[in-house]
C-alpha cells in the first residue's frame, strides 16, 4: 500500500557564504581551466622531475595542442592566458580562504563535510543507490556527497594551489620544499594538469548528479539557499 | 566542420562570459591596453608584493649538482643574430666587444670580455624556467651584476637596470627592433644575478647569448637578456620601447616574471 509522501516544507540548506563561494568557484574554474589549456598549449608535453628532457626522455604525456574553441583567448595567446589565469588564481585562493573561515565558524565544515563512522558504513550502500539513480534528498549531505566535496575542497583545491605555486621560480627560491615535495618543478606541472583534469571530471559528474537528482530543487538550494527534502532523515543518522 | 567549432566556442564563451559581454570582449583582452586586461594584470602586482614583501626577498634559487646537467642547455628566442655589428664582433671572437654601462651612474664603464672575466666570478648550476612551461638545468659562470654596478657607482635615483641587446628580434616596416629587457635593483643586486660569459664549463655559445647574457634566477627566461650590448641605469622605463619594460612585456607578458 503506497501512501504518497507528504510534501515537506522548504528548509534552509546553504548559507550565503556557501552559495557565493560556490558560484565564484564555478566562474574561476571556467577561466582557470580554459586559460590553463592556453598555457599548456605553449608546450603540450608533461615531464617528471626537475627539468624537461630534450636529450633524454622523462615525458609523462605528449598531447596535440587543445583546439582553439577550448582555450581562452581563442587564438594562440600565451601572454593573455597568463594574465587571466593569475587573476583568477588570486580570486580562487581568496574565495577558498573566505569559505574556510565561514565553514569553520558556522560548523558547516564539521557538520556537513566530515565523514563520521555512520557515513563510512553507509558509503557502499549510498554508492549503490547512486548507480541505480535512487537519490535521497535529506537535509544534510549524504556519504558520497561528503566524500566527493571533501576530496575537492581538501584534496584537489590545495593540490592545485601548491602545484601552481611550485611552478613559480620566485616562490621556489623562497620555499624550495615546495617543488621538492612534488618531485621537481616539472612534476608539479604534471600534477597541476592531472589535478585540473580531476576538477574537470568532478565538474561533469557534479552537473550530471544535479540533473539526475532534480535540477530545480538543487538549483533553488544553491541559488536561494532553500531546499525541499523528501525524507525525515537528516542524512547523518 | 568550422561552423560546428565556431558554435561550440560560442556556447562555451557564452556560458562563462555572458556577464562580460560575450566572446568579443574576451578576445579583446588580447589588446594590451584593454581596461579589463589592465585590471586583471594588477593581480601580478599582488604577486610581486607577496614575493617581495612576505617571502624572503634575498632567498637564493635552488642550485643543483653537476650530475643534474643531463643535456645541452636548450636555447630559446633568437639563436643566431645576423646583425652586422654582431657578426663583425663574432668573427674576431668578440675581441673588440665592449660592454657599455651608462645612464644613472657616476662612472660610466666600457668593459672588454677580458675585463669581465678578470672580475670575481660566480659559478652556479640552476634551473632555467621558460614561460612556455619547460625547464632545463645548466651551469652558468659570470660576474655578479652587483659587482659591475658597484664599479660604475649607481646613482641613488636609479631604479631599474635596462639591458640593450645586439639581436634584432622583430623586423617591421618601421625598422628592426632589438631585444631589450629591464629588472629592478632588488634583482640586480641579488647574488645569483650574474653577467654570464660561460656555460657548462665552456665559453657561452652563440645560441645561448654570446658573448654575455644575464641570469635572473628567480624569474622566467625572457627576463634573462642574451647578446647584451649595453647596460643602462634608469629611474623609469616609460621611454623604452612601448613603455612596459621589455620586448615581451610590450607584447603582453608580465614585467615581473617570478611566476
Amino acid at each position: 500500500m503506497n501512501v504518497p509522501e507528504p510534501i515537506r516544507p522548504l528548509i534552509r540548506r546553504h548559507t550565503l557564504i556557501t552559495r557565493i563561494t560556490h558560484w565564484t568557484w564555478a566562474i574561476c574554474l571556467f577561466f582557470l581551466l580554459l586559460t590553463g589549456l592556453q598555457i599548456f598549449n605553449a608546450h603540450p608535453v608533461l615531464y617528471w622531475g626537475d627539468q624537461s628532457g630534450f636529450a633524454f626522455d622523462n615525458s609523462v604525456l605528449r598531447l596535440a595542442p587543445f583546439p582553439q574553441w577550448a582555450t581562452i583567448p581563442s587564438g594562440v595567446d600565451l601572454a593573455t592566458g597568463r594574465v587571466i589565469h593569475f587573476f583568477f588564481a588570486w580570486v580562487f585562493v581568496a574565495t577558498l580562504m573566505i569559505w574556510l573561515l565561514g565553514a569553520l565558524f558556522s560548523g558547516h565544515l564539521f557538520q556537513d563535510l566530515m565523514l563520521r563512522a555512520c557515513h563510512w558504513r553507509q558509503l557502499l550502500p549510498d554508492a549503490r543507490d547512486h548507480v541505480l539513480f535512487r537519490f535521497k534528498h535529506s537535509a544534510r549531505y549524504g556519504p558520497l556527497q561528503r566524500l566527493s566535496y571533501a576530496a575537492v575542497l581538501f584534496g584537489l583545491f590545495p593540490l592545485m594551489i601548491l602545484t601552481g605555486l611550485a611552478m613559480s621560480p620566485g616562490m621556489n627560491a623562497a620555499q624550495p620544499w615546495l617543488p621538492e615535495m612534488f618531485g621537481g618543478r616539472q612534476s608539479a606541472r604534471t600534477l597541476h594538469f592531472f589535478a585540473a583534469s580531476g576538477l574537470a571530471g568532478f565538474f561533469v559528474l557534479h552537473v550530471v548528479m544535479v540533473l539526475l537528482a532534480g535540477p530545480l530543487n538543487e538549483m533553488r538550494a544553491i541559488v536561494t539557499g532553500w531546499y525541499r527534502p523528501d525524507t525525515e532523515e537528516m542524512g547523518d543518522v | 566542420m568550422s561552423d560546428c567549432l565556431l558554435s561550440r566556442r560560442t556556447v562555451l564563451c557564452g556560458l562563462g562570459a555572458s556577464s562580460l559581454g560575450g566572446c568579443k570582449v574576451l578576445d579583446g583582452l588580447s589588446e594590451p591596453d584593454h581596461r579589463l586586461r589592465q585590471f586583471m594584470a594588477r593581480a601580478n602586482d599582488l604577486t610581486l608584493a607577496m614575493q617581495r614583501g612576505v617571502l624572503d626577498r634575498g632567498a637564493l634559487a635552488a642550485e643543483f649538482s653537476p650530475a643534474d646537467i643531463r643535456q645541452p642547455m636548450r636555447p630559446n628566442g633568437f639563436t643566431n643574430p645576423q646583425d652586422s655589428e654582431y657578426l663583425a664582433l663574432k668573427s674576431t671572437d668578440f675581441e673588440a666587444y665592449r660592454l657599455k654601462i651608462g645612464g644613472l651612474v657616476e662612472r660610466p664603464l666600457s668593459l672588454s670580455l677580458a675585463d669581465l672575466r678578470n672580475m670575481p666570478a660566480r659559478r652556479q648550476i640552476t634551473r632555467h624556467d621558460c614561460v612556455e612551461g619547460w625547464s632545463c638545468i645548466a651551469e652558468w659562470t659570470g660576474v655578479p651584476l652587483s659587482h659591475v654596478l658597484g664599479s660604475a657607482m649607481v646613482r641613488s635615483n636609479a631604479r631599474y637596470v635596462v639591458f640593450h641587446c645586439f639581436d634584432t628580434i622583430e623586423r617591421s616596416l618601421s625598422g628592426g627592433v632589438k631585444y631589450y629587457e629591464s629588472i629592478d635593483l632588488v634583482d640586480a643586486h641579488h647574488p645569483q644575478t650574474i653577467l654570464a660569459w660561460g656555460m657548462n664549463g665552456a665559453d657561452l655559445p652563440v645560441p645561448n647569448g654570446a658573448p654575455l647574457r644575464v641570469r635572473v634566477e628567480r624569474q622566467l627566461g625572457y627576463k634573462m637578456a642574451k647578446y647584451i650590448r649595453a647596460i643602462e641605469l634608469v629611474d623609469d622605463f616609460s621611454m623604452l620601447g612601448r613603455g612596459r619594460g621589455g620586448f615581451w612585456e610590450d607584447r603582453g607578458y608580465e614585467w615581473y616574471a617570478g611566476i
